[in-house]
C-alpha cells in the first residue's frame, strides 16, 4: 500500500528527531524528558532543548514487540505487575540499553521536566527516573478541573511555576536566556498546526467518513503531541494532511484502514480511552472488518483539547501554555468528561460509543463504568466496553475482545433494523 | 466508665468503628444542627471545618462484612477496593448523614471519584480538594490558601458558620491538642508496644474520625491512661517492625491481629493519617489560615502522595525506623494503590542501603484469609529474632 505524502513527511520528522537525538552526547545538543499531556514542547524549543517523550517510547516498543521483555524485567527489578506498564516498559527500556523506537540509543536527559498534568502516575515516573539519572527536574503541577473551569487562581499557580521554576530551571540547563519572542513563534506555529488539526478531526462528521478518528488520529496526533508542536514542519505536515482529507472527501472516500480504504461504512462510533498498542493493527481490524468508523475520539485529546476552541496564544505566551496544561482530556472532571462524550455521539451523528478501559491507566479507567450509564442516558445511544491495557500483552484477550466488539456491532444492526420497522 | 475501663473503652470505640450507618455523626447533627462533611484519606484541613461549626467524618472506606455489590458495578477488578465500599456506602443511604464529600488530591482513582460524586450525589457538597505539589509558600502556598478560602466560602454557602480567624485558632489548638496525643500514643508504644497493641491503637483512631475533636481527645486520654494503668500487660519475645503503605485504604483489623500474632510489635505505621499529618504543633498565632498553610507546606510527613522536591526519597521512611527502633520493614500496600506502589521501589532500594530487613506483600480492606501473609510475616519476625541477635 503506497504512502500518502503526509506519511512519508511524519515518517522523515521522526527519523530526523530520533537522529537529532541519537547524535546528542556528540553534538552537545541537550535533552528534556517529558510528557504528552501538558507538554511545553515551544517552551523546550525556545531553549533549543529535545524533547524525548517516554510514553511514545513506551507505545512505540509495544508496536515493536519489545514490551512484554521490558515489562518483565521491570517487574524483576520490584515494580509491581499492579502499575501503569508505561513506566515499567519505560524503566525495562532503560535497563535494556535505553534503544527508542528506530533503534537508535537515546541520550540521557539533561532535564526531567515533569508537567504534572491530569495523571498522577507522572508524578512517581520522573521521581523513578530522577533516581536513575541524577539529573535536574523541573517539576510544574498543574492543578485538577473539577468543575469544568480554569480559574484564575489555578492559570495564576501554573504560570508563577513557569515564571518562578521551570524556566529558571531550563536556563541553568540549557545555558540560554529566556527568549519570549522566540516563544511566541514557536507558539504561532503551534496555533496554525491546531487550526488544521481540528479541521482534520471534525472532518468525520461527513459521511463517509474521510478519517477514523480513532486509530487512524493516534497518527495524525503524533506530531502535535510529541516533539513537533510550535514547529514549521507540524506546520506543513497538517497543510498536507489537511489536503489529503479534503481530496478523499473531494472522492467521497471512506477512512483508510489496515487493508485499505473502507469501502463501506455501517456504523458510526466514538471511542473514549486509549488503544492497545500491543496488538494495535489487529485491534484496529476487528472495527475496520466489520465496517465500524470511529468518528471521534478522546485518546486524541490527551495532548489537548483543540477542537473545543482552545489555540496557543502567542500575546499570552505563558497564560496559554497554563490554560493549555490545564484544559487537557485526562485533567477535566468526569462530569466535563460526560458531557464530551454525549457531545460527540451528537455532533457526529454516531451510532453508539465504546470504551477501551485500560488495565495501567487509572486516571483515563477509574470511574469509566459510571461514565458508560451517564453517557449513554444523556446521549441515547448504546454503550460498549472492552478491557486491554495501553503495552502490556498478557492483558490483550484477542478473541474476548473480538467477540464482544461483534456482539455490540450486532446489537448495533439489530436497532437499527428494529428503528426502521 | 472508669478511665481504665479498656474493654469498655474499646467496646465503644469499636462500635463507632464498625458503624457503616455513621449513628454518632446523625446523633451530632440532630443535637447541633450543624453540617457533616465527610473527607477521603489521607489529609484536609479539619480545623478550617471544625472553626465553621462543621463536623469533619473519615470515610475509610469498609471490612470484610460489607457485601459490595454496586460498588463492583462502578469498578474494573484492576482498581483498588476503597472507592468500590465508597459508593457501596453511598448508594445504600449509609452516608445520608453527610451533607457533602471532600476529596483531597491523593491519586487518580480517588480524583475521579469526586466527579462521580457529583453526578451520583448531586445535592451533596462535592470538593476537590487539589493540594499543592510546589512547596514555595509564595507559589503553592497562596494556590492553596485561595484553595482554602474557597472551601470556606463553599462551607458558608452550605450554612456553615462564616470563616472567623478567631475559631480558627482555636480550633487549631484544639486539633494540636489532638495531634499531640496521637504521637505521644504512638511514642509510648514505640516505647512500650506490649502496653499499646497496633490492633487497639487502631481501633481508637479509627472512632476518632467519626467524632468531634472534643470527644475524640476525650476518648484518646482516657484510653492513655488506661493503657498506661494496664499493669498486666508483659512484654513479648516479638520483633520491632515499621509497616508502611497502608496510608489510604485502611487494611482490614484481622491482618493486623494476624501480624502481631506473628511476632511483629508494629512500632510504626501509616493508618490513619490525617492525625499525624502535620508533624508538630500548627501556631495559633498571626494569621491562622496562613499558619495552616504553612504546616501543609513545611510540616507535613513525605506521604508518597506528595512530590519530594528538595529532600532525598526514602530519607523520611529511614529516620523513622530509626527513631522507632524497628528492626524491619513491612511493606503492606493495599493491590493496585499506584501512589504506594509506584513509591515502593524507591523506598525498598532506601531501606536496603541501611541493611534493615523487609518484606512485602497486598492486601484489600475486605481480606479475609490471613494464612499467607501470617507465614510470611512469622518468618519474617523469626528471621529478626534469630539473626539480628547473633
Amino acid at each position: 500500500m503506497s504512502k500518502d505524502a503526509s506519511q512519508v513527511r511524519q515518517k522523515d520528522m521522526i527519523a530526523r528527531h530520533f537522529d537529532r537525538l541519537a547524535a546528542a552526547p556528540d553534538t552537545g545538543e541537550k535533552t528534556a524528558y517529558t510528557f504528552v499531556p501538558g507538554n511545553l514542547t515551544e517552551l523546550l524549543l525556545s531553549f533549543d532543548l529535545l524533547p524525548v517523550l517516554p510514553e511514545i517510547n513506551a507505545l512505540q516498543s509495544a508496536m515493536r514487540g519489545k514490551t512484554a521483555e521490558y515489562i518483565a524485567l521491570a517487574e524483576k527489578l520490584g515494580h509491581s505487575e499492579d502499575v501503569c506498564t508505561y513506566v515499567k516498559s519505560d524503566i525495562g527500556m532503560m535497563k535494556s540499553g535505553n534503544i527508542g523506537p528506530t533503534g537508535q540509543r537515546l541520550p540521557e536527559p539533561d532535564v526531567l521536566l515533569l508537567s504534572y498534568t491530569g495523571c498522577f502516575t507522572f508524578l512517581k515516573w520522573f521521581e523513578l527516573l530522577r533516581e536513575e539519572y541524577h539529573c535536574p527536574m523541573a517539576m510544574l503541577h498543574v492543578p485538577y478541573q473539577p468543575d469544568g473551569r480554569i480559574t484564575p487562581a489555578m492559570r495564576d499557580y501554573v504560570v508563577k511555576q513557569l515564571k518562578d521554576e521551570v524556566i529558571p530551571t531550563l536556563e541553568r540547563v540549557s545555558g540560554r536566556k529566556y527568549d519570549e519572542d522566540k516563544l511566541k513563534a514557536h507558539l504561532t506555529l503551534a496555533a496554525q498546526a491546531e487550526d488544521d488539526l481540528v479541521w482534520v478531526l471534525q472532518s468525520a462528521k461527513h459521511r463517509p467518513s474521510p478519517i477514523d478518528a480513532y486509530f487512524g488520529a493516534v497518527y495524525y496526533v503524533g506530531p502535535i503531541f510529541s516533539a513537533f508542536r510550535g514547529t514549521e514542519a507540524a506546520v506543513e505536515y497538517y497543510r498536507t494532511l489537511r489536503s489529503e482529507i479534503e481530496e478523499r472527501i473531494r472522492e467521497g472516500k471512506g477512512p483508510v484502514t489496515p487493508d485499505g480504504d473502507m469501502e463501506q461504512e455501517r456504523f458510526r462510533v466514538v471511542v473514549e480511552g486509549p488503544p492497545n498498542w500491543t496488538s494495535f493493527r489487529q485491534f484496529w481490524k476487528m472495527f475496520s472488518d466489520e465496517g465500524a468508523v470511529a468518528v471521534a475520539s478522546t485518546y486524541t485529546k490527551v495532548g489537548g483539547v483543540y477542537d473545543q476552541g482552545f489555540r496557543h496564544d502567542p500575546s499570552r505566551p505563558l497564560e496559554t501554555l497554563a490554560e493549555y496544561c490545564l484544559g487537557c482530556y485526562t485533567n477535566l472532571g468526569l462530569p466535563t468528561r460526560i458531557n464530551l462524550l454525549a457531545q460527540y455521539v451528537k455532533e457526529y451523528e454516531a451510532d453508539g460509543f465504546l470504551i477501551n478501559s485500560v488495565k495501567s491507566c487509572n486516571s483515563f479507567s477509574a470511574g469509566q463504568l459510571h461514565i458508560l450509564r451517564e453517557v449513554e442516558r444523556l446521549s441515547g445511544k448504546p454503550g460498549g466496553f472492552i478491557e486491554s491495557d495501553l503495552v502490556d500483552p498478557r492483558y490483550f484477550s484477542a478473541a474476548n475482545i473480538k467477540n464482544r466488539l461483534e456482539s455490540y456491532f450486532q446489537m448495533l444492526e439489530q436497532k437499527r433494523l428494529g428503528g426502521a420497522a | 466508665m472508669p478511665a481504665t475501663d479498656l474493654p469498655a473503652l474499646y467496646g465503644r470505640a469499636e462500635a463507632l468503628y464498625r458503624d457503616y450507618s455513621l449513628g454518632s455523626v446523625r446523633e451530632w447533627k440532630a443535637r447541633t444542627g450543624g453540617l457533616a462533611i465527610g473527607y477521603m484519606p489521607i489529609y484536609i484541613p479539619t480545623e478550617l471545618l471544625h472553626a465553621q461549626g462543621v463536623l469533619p467524618v473519615g470515610l475509610l472506606g469498609a471490612r470484610d462484612d460489607l457485601e459490595i455489590i454496586k460498588g463492583d458495578a462502578y469498578y474494573q477488578s484492576y482498581i483498588c477496593h476503597i472507592p468500590r465500599s465508597t459508593i457501596e456506602l453511598g448508594l445504600n443511604g449509609k452516608l445520608d448523614p453527610l451533607d457533602g464529600v471532600i476529596f483531597p488530591a491523593i491519586c487518580d482513582v480517588i480524583r475521579n471519584l469526586s466527579g462521580m460524586w457529583q453526578t451520583l450525589f448531586p445535592k451533596a457538597l462535592v470538593r476537590y480538594l487539589d493540594v499543592p505539589q510546589n512547596f514555595d509558600p509564595a507559589i503553592g502556598g497562596r494556590f492553596y490558601r485561595q484553595e482554602l478560602e474557597s472551601l470556606s466560602a463553599d462551607l458558608t454557602a452550605r450554612g456553615a458558620r462564616p470563616y472567623d480567624p478567631e475559631a480558627l485558632r482555636a480550633s487549631i489548638g484544639a486539633y494540636n491538642h489532638l495531634r499531640r496525643l496521637v504521637r505521644d500514643l504512638y511514642a509510648l508504644r514505640q516505647a512500650a508496644p506490649w502496653k499499646v497493641p497496633t490492633s487497639e491503637l487502631y481501633v481508637m483512631l479509627r472512632a476518632t474520625v467519626v467524632l468531634p475533636v472534643e470527644d475524640a481527645i476525650a476518648l484518646l486520654q482516657a484510653y492513655r491512661a488506661g493503657v498506661e494503668a494496664a499493669d498486666d500487660r508483659l512484654p513479648l519475645d516479638q520483633a520491632r517492625v515499621l509497616l508502611t503503605g497502608s496510608f489510604c485504604e485502611q487494611p482490614p483489623l484481622g491482618l493486623i491481629r494476624t501480624l502481631e500474632r506473628a511476632g511483629c510489635y508494629i512500632v510504626d505505621d501509616d493508618f490513619v493519617q490525617i492525625h499525624r499529618w502535620i508533624k508538630s504543633d500548627i501556631p495559633v498565632d498571626g494569621d491562622p489560615l496562613d499558619n495552616l498553610v504553612q504546616a501543609f507546606l513545611s510540616d507535613s510527613i513525605a506521604s508518597p502522595t506528595r512530590y519530594i522536591d528538595r529532600g532525598v526519597k526514602g530519607a523520611e521512611l529511614i529516620e523513622r525506623v530509626r527513631t522507632s527502633g524497628a528492626e524491619g520493614v513491612l511493606f503492606c500496600a493495599p493491590s493496585f494503590c499506584d501512589p504506594a506502589l509506584l513509591d515502593q521501589p524507591m523506598a525498598v532500594r532506601a531501606v536496603e542501603q541501611t541493611q534493615v530487613p523487609w518484606t512485602a506483600f497486598k492486601y484489600s480492606e475486605n481480606t479475609g484469609q490471613f494464612q499467607v501473609i501470617r507465614e510470611q510475616a512469622g518468618t519474617f519476625a523469626d528471621s529478626i529474632r534469630l539473626w539480628s541477635q547473633a
